[in-house]
Parts: C-alpha cells; structure tokens; sequence
C-alpha cells in the first residue's frame, strides 16, 4: 500500500511538470521562435495581392470554373481549409467511378473548345480525382500545360507566354529526388493577374 | 516508376547510416551515461527527481516498475479525459469549441495515452489549442516515452545476471523525454515551421479567394505537435486529414523528414539493444528481419498503386491510382508513407487510405496484423519483435531438440507461456471485436462504403486500435458532427467508442505486462557460457526463420480475415 501511495504522488507530481515542460512550454517557445525567426511561413505563406490577403500559397482554393483561371484538382470538400476530410470511396466503389467519368466529360468539355485533340486517354488522372487534403495547391505538369491553352486563349496571351508562367511555377522534387513535381495553382494564377489582367 | 525505386533505395541508405548514430546515442541513455547534452539537461533531471521524490538508482523489479508504470498511464488518461470534457472552459480556445461527448472523450484519452492517436475526431472542427497541446501532444512525448521505457527495462531483464531489477521507471521516463523526445522534437518542429508546417496561437481568417470566393484558413500550434507526432510514432493529426494538409505537411522535403521522423527511432533501437547486450551483430540481425518485410511491404504497396483502380478504368483514366494523393508526394512518396506509417505503430497518413487500391490496402493491413513488430511503435516495436525472438528461439529449439536458449539464458516453460499471452493477445482482441462490430447494427452503422470494402473499414478499425497504430480507412465513423457552431448536436457513437476504447487499452497494457513479467524471469537467471552448440540467433538463418514465424503466426490468424475484404477487391474489376 505504502508503495502504490508513493507512486501516486510521484505520479501526480511528475505529469504536472510535464504537462507544464511539454504541453506549455514547449509548443509556447516553438511559438516564440518561430514567429521570430519565420514569421511568413509560421503565419500560414499568405498570398497578398495589391495588400490584401486572398488565401495561402500552401493551400488550394476554388477557382469557380473561371475560364481565364487554372483549375485546381476535383475537392470532397469544396476547398474548405477548416473543415477537412477525406472522399473515403473504395477503389471499387460504382459511385466513385461515376464520379471520375462527371469529371473526365467536365474536363473534355471545359479543356476540348480549345484544344479540339483533346482524348479521354489524354487526360491526367489528377484531372478527375480528388485529393487527400481536399486543398492541394498543386495540379501535375500534364494538367497545367493542357489548361494553358484555355487559359493563353482567354487571356488574349501567346501560348508559350502562359506555359513558361507554367514552366516559373512548377516546384521541383526535393533535391531533384524526392516527391513529385506539381505546378502550384494560386501562384500561377497570380502572376496570370498581373500579366494579363481581365 | 524507375524514379520511385530510386527514391526508395536512397531512403534506405540514409535510414541505415543513420542508424548506428541515434542507436548509440539511445543506448547510452538507457544505460544513465553522460551525453553531450548532460551538461545542459543534466540540472534539469536532477531537479525533475527531486522534485518526484525519487533515486534515479533506486532499481525496481518487474512488478514494481509496471506498477509505477500503470499508476502514471492512469493518472495520465484521467487528466486527458478531464481536459477534452472542460475544453469550452480552458484558455486558448479561439474558434470557441464546446467539450467532448463523453464516449467520444473516453475514446480519445484511451487513444493517446495508449500511443495509438486513433481519431474519431476531427481537430480543427472540435478541439481547442489547449485541448490539442496540453492534453493531445503531452501525451504524445509521455505514451511514447513509456513503450521506450519499457524497452529499455526489457533489455536490463535479459543481460542481468542473477538480478531482479529492471531499472527505475521514473528515470527511464524522464531522461527519455529530455534527452531524445524533446530535443529531437524542438528541432524538428522549427524546421518544420521554417517550411511552412503553420505555428501560431492565432485563431483561423477568412480571406476572399482570388476568384472572388471565401475560404477559411485554420490555423494553430501545429509545427510543435507535427514534429513529436512522426518522432513519437503517435500519428494523431492537427487537422482531421492528417499529413496530407498542407499545413501540416507542406512540401516534398517536410515529407521525407516525416517520413525520417517516424522511423528513426524504432529503426535505430535494434542498434541500441545490441549494443546494450554487447553484440551488435545481434542487432543488425533484428534489423535485417524488420528492414525485409518492409521493403516487401513498400514494394507491394507502390507496385498496386500505380496499376491504378478498378474504379477509374471504369472511367477509361490512365495512370497510377490518385484518388485521395497530393501531387507534391505523387505514388512514390504516398506509398512510401503508407508502409512506413503501418510498420512503424504511427499510423499518420499523406494519403487517404480508404481509397488505396484493394492490394494497396492490403498492405497497411498486413503490417498492422504482424502485431506492429516491423519496427513498430517506439519500444513497443522491439520488445514485440523479442518476444517473437523468444518464440522463434523456442521454435528451433523444438526443431533441434535442444533447451532453447537466447543470449545465453534458458527460455523455459513460464517465459513460453508469456510470450504468447505477449503474442495472441492482439490477434484475439481484432478478432473478436472486428466480429462483433459487423454482426449487427451498432456496429455497421460506423460503415461508409458498400460491399467487400465495408468488411475492410471495420477490420482496419480494430486492427489498427488492438495493435496501437491509428491510421484509418477513414470513412468508418464513430462521431458525427452536425454543421453546427461550438460542436451543438455532435454525438459519438456508443458502441464504436466504447468498443474502441477497450481494445486500444486492452491491445497496449496486457502485452506490456506479459513482457515485462518475461523480463521480470529472465533477470534473474544465471547466464550460461554461449556453447558449440548453442543456436546462434545472430545469424542469417535466424534471420530467415525469424522472418518466418513473424509472417506465419500473422497469415494463420488473419488470412481469412484479409480474403473477405481486400483480397476480394485486388483480385476482381467487379463495382460495389
């Protein structure tokens, strides 16, 4: 008995001083710090146009289907950044096949006026599909340059013009190894605004 | 797909040389000696046990440090609990979130203070800053450090000659925290947040989108529990998609530290043991056991994934599987992720598991099913894969016909015995609770998707809760959460809750208590000098049959399991 008493209060004593070290302390001076030493990136790598605020550059926003606009990836929530979740439907889901053919005749129909070519084989896959985060900010290279075209037709651009912009915007793998490269969407479409406004 | 080997082979090369520098390093901590952070901790312990009242020397045998051990966990789960039902009254509660439902609260603190961050929660939509740092990432660094402590103890009971103690819990827990979790954590966390990984006390913004929308940003102290979340192979996210939010996991090289992050210290605790039983040869044989299955497992998983789905050949779409991936970690990286998360107890994802293929799918559930030994949870991992060493030794001494022996001491009939209470417990638990929750209607109501799929969701929710790991095919529900400000109207299911509750508990501290009792017994015989003929188990054949028993006692329990749901969908084109 003495022994379990002894254990309790150490026990007691010892969670208050770390739940003081590692759930205060800690996540407060990592706070501090960061906020110093990296006060855009720990703030979110806010997007700022003519000084206003139009969302983060990290995560990915609707682009409402605006022609002169690259479209990002298909979201299960609608781009929302404070309510995330995932599609969750089965890689033998009917539904979700059902999904990926809504979305492949979308992209025929909203991509094929301008480049008439355009084939169902032709389409990249994360064209139709959602991603995990429902944000990603990013679409793949294939994506971005079938696009241009809409996008370089819209805009009045030269088509080279819009996919070097394309070319400018494309991150990389980690040391040229790592990860996938992937061209971000808000950035691009920045830098389209000030290019060409509408 | 050349691309992704390389990338896989690469990984593996740093893995493997970090290995020796962190499994010294942890070795010596174990083992109380100086490092080159004891002139600037070394005060601070010292204080810690002052202000405990504890000897850091004062050696404890097998029932005494699992009682200190028990006795902490339930003061550390009545204290979670306590802040996840009062959130609405704490500080730090920017968005204004209400408290926990109670089955909900008693899932959660079961989840955390077990290691396994099983999440039946959303974070962003449902938990305060306070909530999230002070209970959620406490527990984090503690139910890590516990399964690392326990470790350590389990290796004092095999290299203790004639002795009963197996060290003192209360030391083992705090140099663990100061002198691996935290440091490595802090670190981490700032360059994390340098790359994006948000860390701020400020409450979300809604900003109008460049095409004339809304969106709204939620933020949070998340770099701080990004960092001690991969270390501590916990894997509960800030937010409700995990690693996969940029936020949490913002780019190709925040991935790939993630990734190193989850491994580096169960990858670097067989370095440890060996060098703490003086024959690192018998380490690197463990690791080679655990580095085999999970190149199987990666390979597998990245090979399914880029055959691509049934569903979207339905569709005539190309291409390897992107349902549910970020372009920035592509299949290489998402599928890296997946084994690394599984075979480690982390259990974080990049990618949403629910939509992997069916053999991709398979995968994290095989790893899961090995009962997280594949390097598994911090400590848990290895003094997993020892029991099934004991088991494997007991095995091929069977074969021989010789006393069965390891590092010189005999495993006889009691240590058989615990080994495997050590070993079934888990199987047992997913087994009979898998099969409860699909047999009526409190159970299949968590289940999202129809068909083969849906047996999926429900044997992946018990498999992962039993064996501590947290990831999910996360449509399966245990909570809803009405659109309503302040959590009003959000409910928890009773039976998913509940049932998960018990098992995460049940699947975490009756194993443990198994191998610290082996532990407890093999302290205190005598070592025999290594013989002629003694079986070695530091050699390639070990390894082979280690490897074996690891993957039959596995496939045995589970195989039919695996046929009714993933399986079934890997081998058809069939829609559901």
């Amino acid at each position: 008995m003495n022994g379990l008493r002894r254990d309790l209060t150490t026990a007691a004593t010892a969670l208050l001083a770390f739940t003081l070290l590692l759930g205060l302390a800690y996540p407060l001076a990592t706070t501090g710090v960061a906020q110093l030493a990296f006060p855009g990136a720990a703030d979110g790598s806010k997007v700022e146009v003519d000084g206003r605020v139009v969302g983060s550059e990290l995560i990915g926003q609707d682009f409402g289907g605006e022609p002169g606009y690259f479209q990002g990836r298909p979201s299960a929530t609608e781009y929302s950044a404070n309510v995330t979740y995932f599609n969750n439907l089965g890689p033998n889901s009917r539904e979700l096949a059902e999904f990926f053919a809504a979305q492949r005749d979308a992209y025929l129909k909203r991509e094929g006026r301008y480049d008439p070519g355009l084939t169902v084989a032709e389409i990249p896959a994360d064209a139709v599909t959602t991603s995990a985060s429902g944000v990603d900010p990013q679409i793949s290279v294939a994506n971005a340059r079938i696009q241009a075209r809409r996008v370089a037709a819209v805009r009045d651009l030269p088509l080279e013009r819009v996919l070097a912009l394309v070319d400018d915007h494309t991150e990389g793998r980690f040391a040229g190894l790592f990860g996938e490269p992937g061209v971000n969407v808000l950035k691009l479409n920045v830098a389209l605004d000030q290019e060409a406004p509408q | 797909m050349a691309q992704g080997w390389l990338q896989f082979a690469l990984f593996l090369v740093l893995l493997t040389a970090l290995v020796p520098l962190l499994g010294t390093y942890l070795a010596k901590v174990f083992q109380g000696e100086r490092v080159f952070l004891t002139p600037v901790l070394g005060p601070i312990e010292r204080l810690g046990y002052r202000a405990f009242r504890v000897r850091p020397g004062d050696g404890q045998d097998w029932k005494a440090y699992a009682r200190s051990l028990l006795v902490f966990s339930l003061l550390s789960w009545l204290l979670l609990y306590l802040i996840l039902r009062t959130q609405d009254v704490l500080p730090l509660n920017p968005e204004g979130f209400g408290s926990g439902p109670w089955n909900l609260s008693f899932n959660t603190a079961s989840s955390f203070v077990t290691n396994t961050n099983w999440q039946y929660y959303g974070g962003e939509t449902t938990l305060s800053y306070f909530a999230q740092m002070a209970g959620l990432a406490v527990q984090n660094f503690l139910s890590a450090a516990v399964g690392i402590a326990v470790l350590a103890a389990v290796v004092r009971g095999f290299i203790a000659r004639s002795a009963s103690s197996l060290g003192n819990f209360w030391a083992d827990l705090t140099r663990i925290v100061l002198y691996v979790l935290l440091p490595i954590a802090t670190l981490a966390a700032l360059v994390l947040a340098s790359q994006g990984v948000v860390q701020t006390l400020s409450g979300s913004e809604l900003v109008h989108t460049l095409a004339g929308g809304q969106q709204t940003l939620a933020f949070g102290p998340v770099a701080s529990q990004e960092a001690i979340k991969e270390l501590g192979t916990n894997g509960g996210g800030f937010f409700n998609v995990n690693s996969a939010f940029p936020f949490e996991n913002p780019s190709s090289f925040t991935n790939l530290l993630e990734i190193f992050l989850m491994l580096s210290i169960p990858a670097s605790l067989p370095y440890a043991f060996g060098r703490m039983i003086g024959n690192r040869r018998q380490g690197w044989a463990i690791y080679a056991a655990m580095i085999a299955m999970f190149v199987v497992a990666v390979a597998v998983v990245f090979a399914a994934e880029q055959h691509g789905s049934p569903a979207q050949h339905a569709a005539g779409i190309g291409g390897g599987n992107m349902e549910g991936k970020e372009i920035r970690n592509g299949i290489a990286q998402s599928s890296l992720w997946t084994a690394v998360t599984t075979v480690t107890s982390t259990g974080a994802v990049n990618a949403a598991f629910d939509s992997l293929t069916g053999i991709g799918g398979l995968v994290p559930l095989a790893n899961l099913s090995t009962g997280e030994v594949i390097f598994g949870g911090v400590g848990s991992g290895l003094y997993g894969m020892l029991m099934l060493v004991l088991l494997t030794v007991f095995i091929a001494g069977l074969m021989v016909g010789r006393t069965p022996e390891f590092l010189g001491k005999k495993i006889e009939a009691r240590e058989v015995k615990l080994v495997l209470v050590a070993v079934l417990t888990t199987p047992l638990l997913v087994l009979v609770a898998t099969a409860w929750a699909v047999a009526g209607h409190d159970g299949t109501m968590s289940i999202y998707n129809a068909g083969p799929q849906g047996f999926s969701e429900s044997l992946y929710a018990y498999m992962s809760q039993a064996n501590n790991n947290g990831s999910a095919f996360a449509g399966y529900t245990g909570f809803l959460q009405p659109n309503a400000p302040g959590n009003a109207g959000a409910e928890g299911f009773d039976f998913a809750n509940l049932l998960g509750g018990v098992v995460m508990l049940l699947g975490r501290f009756l194993p443990l208590l198994a191998v610290l009792a082996v532990a407890g017994s093999l302290a205190g015989k005598r070592v025999a000098p290594l013989g002629a003929g003694s079986f070695r188990a530091d050699s390639p054949t070990f390894v082979v049959l280690l490897i074996g028993v690891v993957v039959i006692v596995a496939a045995l329990t589970f195989f039919p399991a695996f046929l009714l749901g993933p399986a079934v969908q890997g081998l058809t084109d069939q829609l559901f």
